[in-house]
């Protein structure tokens, strides 16, 4: 019974709640970093660890942290790990490190990192915690790769930098670009919601509940929210 | 001369050109969050350019006379993010005591702005293009009107979208996405337009 839970904690995060298709967290580095297979790669498998470290530590923490002071004690626990990342991927990586330039320190502020901290690892214990990041994580890196796959191929006709010949006449140079990243990010939002029939709990607009800095909000409740109904 | 010549090439480019949410994709989620209606939009965007102005005018000092001077180049995203947290949280106090009135007004938007992406990357990329003081803060102005403007032409846009009936798989977010993505191509027109202006 243990085991099963534990499992459909970590799958949760693979399909049911995709941070990025179905979650909508993290839109930013989505977009910027899916214009090669391999920076968005890259940047799925930086977020996954910061995310299992992050999750880990600020469940061992939950209980020690006071409750009005949390959320600058989670940024400085997930900017310590971004940290760490960022000099061993400038080290080891620096192919990696050009591509993602800036949005390799951004991770800190990445809406899925927090909002994993404040919604999962502040209220459960640390086993959960961890297979909660190494699922949102996995999710968050497939997610990634597939859109990359369909800018890098159908828009530079290469993959991981290696070229694809046939299909070099073909090439849709405006997938690669900004317009192109939020136009296949929009479809196939659209195209998660004809697979699943409309049950998959897509949200359809931002609500307090999802929004990625509902964890910021003093107030508990999002005021935004209030006003719009 | 030159000078301000090539502060106005800065804060086109960044206004127009390298749109931070259009082209670089920062600060998208309160790009999408915040833009439904027309007042939210310009509350969401005058408090993004001042807390953005702010967190410049502080970390520039920080990064070349401490961080740099002291060769702890690597606390850079530590540092930064905790005086993009306090700097918030100050000025939600400072605005809270001494004007209420627009505090009402803004106030609502503050503790949203600390995990944006926006104020992180622009203070990063300002050291990283190894831009002056002055040059620092106009590319920095510029970011933040960007900012503003791209929240105030979508939340046109959207609420010409929400008297639409679209398609049930593209409802919600999927047709924000694409409207944003003809937005941003209207934006990349601009390209070049900066290079030549002074030739």
């Amino acid at each position: 019974m243990q085991n099963k839970s534990n499992m459909s904690v970590f799958l949760k995060g693979i399909l049911k709640e995709n941070p990025v298709l179905v979650l909508i967290l993290g839109t930013c580095p989505t977009l910027a970093t899916t214009t090669t297979v391999t920076g968005a790669f890259g940047m799925g498998i930086a977020a996954l660890v910061v995310l299992i470290c992050s999750n880990v530590f600020i469940s061992l923490l939950r209980k020690i942290i006071p409750d009005n002071v949390r959320i600058p004690c989670y940024i400085v626990i997930i900017a310590g790990f971004v940290t760490i990342v960022q000099m061993i991927v400038k080290a080891f990586f620096p192919v990696i490190d050009s591509l993602l330039g800036v949005y390799l320190p951004l991770i800190t502020v990445n809406c899925i990192i927090l909002g994993r901290a404040e919604m999962f690892a502040s209220k459960n214990n640390v086993v959960k915690s961890a297979l909660d990041g190494m699922g949102m994580g996995i999710g968050f890196t497939l997610a990634l790769c597939g859109m990359a796959f369909i800018r890098e191929v159908f828009g530079n006709a290469t993959f991981a930098g290696i070229e694809i010949p046939f299909l070099v006449p073909y090439k849709i140079d405006f997938l690669v670009k900004s317009p192109g990243g939020l136009l296949v990010f929009g479809m196939l939002i659209a195209l998660v919601y004809v697979l699943t029939h409309g049950k998959a709990p897509i949200k359809r607009e931002f609500s307090c509940a999802g929004c990625p800095s509902a964890g910021s909000c003093h107030t508990g409740s999002c005021q935004l929210k209030g006003d719009e109904q | 001369m030159m000078d301000i010549k090539n502060l106005i090439v800065i804060l086109l480019s960044s206004v127009l050109v390298n749109n931070y949410v259009l082209t670089r994709f920062l600060g998208i989620c309160p790009f999408l969050g915040v833009s439904k209606k027309i007042d939210q939009a310009m509350g969401m965007g005058i408090s993004v350019t001042i807390v953005m102005l702010l967190a410049t005018a502080v970390t520039w000092p920080i990064q070349n006379f401490i961080l740099d001077a002291f060769g702890l180049g690597y606390m850079q995203t530590i540092v930064f993010i905790l005086v993009i947290a306090s700097l918030v949280q100050m000025l939600e106090l400072v605005l809270k005591r001494l004007i209420p009135s627009l505090y009402k007004g803004l106030g609502v938007y503050l503790p949203l702005i600390t995990t944006n992406c926006a104020v992180l990357g622009v203070t990063i990329n300002n050291i990283e293009d190894g831009f002056t003081f002055i040059e620092s803060m106009v590319s920095t102005l510029g970011c933040g009107l960007g900012f503003l403007l791209a929240m105030l032409l979508f939340s046109g846009i959207r609420s010409r979208i929400d008297e639409r009936n679209i398609a049930k798989p593209f409802q919600g977010i999927a047709i924000t996405l694409i409207a944003a993505s003809f937005l941003s191509l209207a934006f990349m027109g601009f390209g070049g337009i900066v290079e030549n202006i002074f030739a």
